[in-house]
């Protein structure tokens, strides 16, 4: 049971990170219809952009933590969204109206691209952090097994909670986000109405690349060390958790996130650690061999 | 304001790589309804479309308001002052009936949003009653009035509707043509109209033109065109058969 318990904190935790990243993904595929692929490079610019911030700022520790946080995360969502802006710009833009294929590869190609520059200009080996927070709850103690929710993952869990609110209001009762599904569901007519198409596509990649940051600010916080590849793995797990919940629905990539997070916590915790991946993927499997629309998702047919 | 609203001279568009519109001369002058009848497919549907820059005319001009629009982004064309009901209503499925027409605001920021919405309620009371429904599960009809309906939230100076008759019940399509026309006297709204309903169209319209593969054949004032032989033996066979039975 404590272990259990202690299992569920830990997929939780790391199920809000998937979701983070999720969204990127699941917005950008609702307005233009196309994988993001360079989203995973996007989020570990944003690790690095964290890690820079922390290490600049470092010295003022101890009461200023809470402080230091915030202005981390302000400066890595801000930068971090400059990259996601360029990134369309570079990638997609020139490429609209051309097949669907040439932005896919256009994609791949800025994720190698970002990969390598990070490589190039940071270094290749492993990067640390000092543990920034420590501590936590014990909640629970049974023999020589101590249930801990550590004070990151509470900060991890309540972050992305209210930032999925923030940005589940702006989708649903703000006029940008009308502007945003309108795209999504005929862009042309969306133009007609005088919505400008380029610029709500742009403002999609800035707010998918600023939820990105924020993961990868709670990533490197939470485990202390990245290195320039760590967008390979979490992209293409938080792909899935998209595709687990219904690419294209907003609450499917929250849900599938979390699923994502809990599956891995569970399987390393219960089976074994080193097939944790294996998990993750064979439940993609099964979902789109049994529900290939995911569980939120919309199925392709629909009637009008 | 000047004397035409919106001039068109001499537009070639293309749809893909057949040819839909072989220049193309019209105008449309404030306060009027000038209706485009013609054949399905003689490309009326791309010239309301060529208007907004969706296709872009390959040569010729248009002209809104005085000022230049051939090469104007489609978004700016809106926010300028022509606002399009379109082919097909095009109503966002996924969205409330209320958010559709909000999405119709947006081409112009300044208008009153509360009179707007007064005034499409009060000219089809029936989307008061569907506010919080979602766009997808109208009925064909609803579509159409919310199609309009969200087409005139911006206030335009300029209405183009796309066969607002399609597929619709013969009272509802009275409905509809009644509210135009209501818009047309009460307010003094310009509509440009496109339809196969040549004999509702042309009764409607202060003016109209004839289009056969995407040439304008014919133009004349509403009544004109009515009486003509080419277009009753084309377009108003039943319609006319229906007017002598009476």
């Amino acid at each position: 049971m404590e272990y259990f318990l202690q299992q569920l904190i830990n997929g939780v935790t790391l199920g809000a990170i998937y979701g983070l990243i999720a969204i990127g993904y699941t917005m950008v595929y609702g307005i233009i219809g196309m994988i993001n692929f360079a989203h995973g490079e996007i989020f570990m610019i944003g690790a690095f952009i964290s890690l820079i911030s922390f290490l600049i700022l470092g010295p003022s520790g101890g009461a200023m933590v809470p402080i230091a946080l915030l202005v981390v995360l302000l400066i890595a969502m801000s930068l971090t969204a400059v990259y996601g802006w360029a990134l369309e710009r570079i990638a997609y833009r020139p490429l609209r109206g051309s097949p669907r294929l040439a932005a896919l590869i256009s994609a791949i190609g800025m994720s190698i691209i970002l990969q390598n520059y990070v490589q190039l200009s940071q270094g290749a080996r492993v990067k640390t952090l000092q543990p920034v927070i420590e501590g936590g709850f014990q909640l629970m103690k049974a023999g020589n097994f101590t249930v801990v929710l550590s004070y990151m993952q509470i900060i991890i869990v309540v972050v992305t909670v209210s930032l999925m609110a923030v940005f589940w209001t702006v989708i649903t009762k703000t006029a940008l986000g009308r502007a945003q599904r309108a795209c999504e569901q005929d862009r042309t007519m969306a133009a007609l109405l005088g919505i400008d198409v380029d610029r709500t596509i742009s403002i999609t990649f800035i707010l998918g690349a600023a939820l990105a940051a924020v993961a990868g600010m709670m990533v490197t916080l939470y485990y202390g060390v990245i290195d320039f590849y760590v967008g390979f793995l979490a992209g293409i797990k938080a792909f899935t958790a998209d595709v687990l919940g219904g690419i294209g629905s907003i609450p499917g990539a929250m849900l599938g996130g979390l699923l994502i997070g809990l599956i891995e916590a569970f399987w390393s915790g219960y089976f074994s650690i080193e097939y944790k991946d294996v998990a993750a993927f064979s439940i993609l499997v099964l979902v789109l061999v049994f529900r290939p629309s995911g569980l939120l998702g919309r199925p392709e047919v629909e009637k009008v | 304001m000047s004397e035409v609203m919106l001039q068109l001279s001499g537009i070639d568009a293309f749809y893909g790589r057949i040819q839909a519109l072989r220049g193309v001369s019209l105008d449309v002058a404030p306060g009027e309804i000038v209706s485009l009848i013609g054949a399905n497919g003689a490309g009326k549907t791309t010239l309301l479309m060529t208007v907004c820059g969706e296709p872009r005319a390959a040569t010729g001009q248009i002209l809104f308001d005085g000022n230049d629009i051939t090469q104007t982004p489609t978004h700016e064309i809106a926010r300028a002052g022509i606002a399009h009901s379109p082919e097909g209503r095009r109503i966002f499925p996924r969205m409330t009936v209320q958010e559709n027409l909000l999405m119709g605001s947006v081409a112009n920021p300044g208008a009153n949003q509360a009179d707007a919405f007064e005034r499409v309620f009060n000219l089809f009371p029936r989307l008061k009653e569907r506010r919080s429904q979602r766009g997808g599960t109208l009925s064909g009809g609803e579509q159409q009035m919310l199609a309009i309906a969200r087409a005139l939230m911006s206030n335009p100076k300029l209405l183009l509707l796309d066969e607002p008759s399609l597929g619709l019940a013969p009272m509802i399509v009275s409905q509809i043509f009644q509210a135009i026309k209501r818009l047309n006297e009460q307010e003094g709204m310009t509509v440009f109209l496109v339809e196969q309903n040549a004999y509702h169209a042309l009764r409607l319209a202060h003016r109209g033109f004839v289009m056969v593969n995407g040439v304008i054949t014919l133009t004349g004032t509403g009544s004109e065109l009515l009486g003509n032989a080419e277009v009753q033996e084309a377009y108003l066979e039943g319609a006319v058969k229906k007017v002598a039975d009476a």
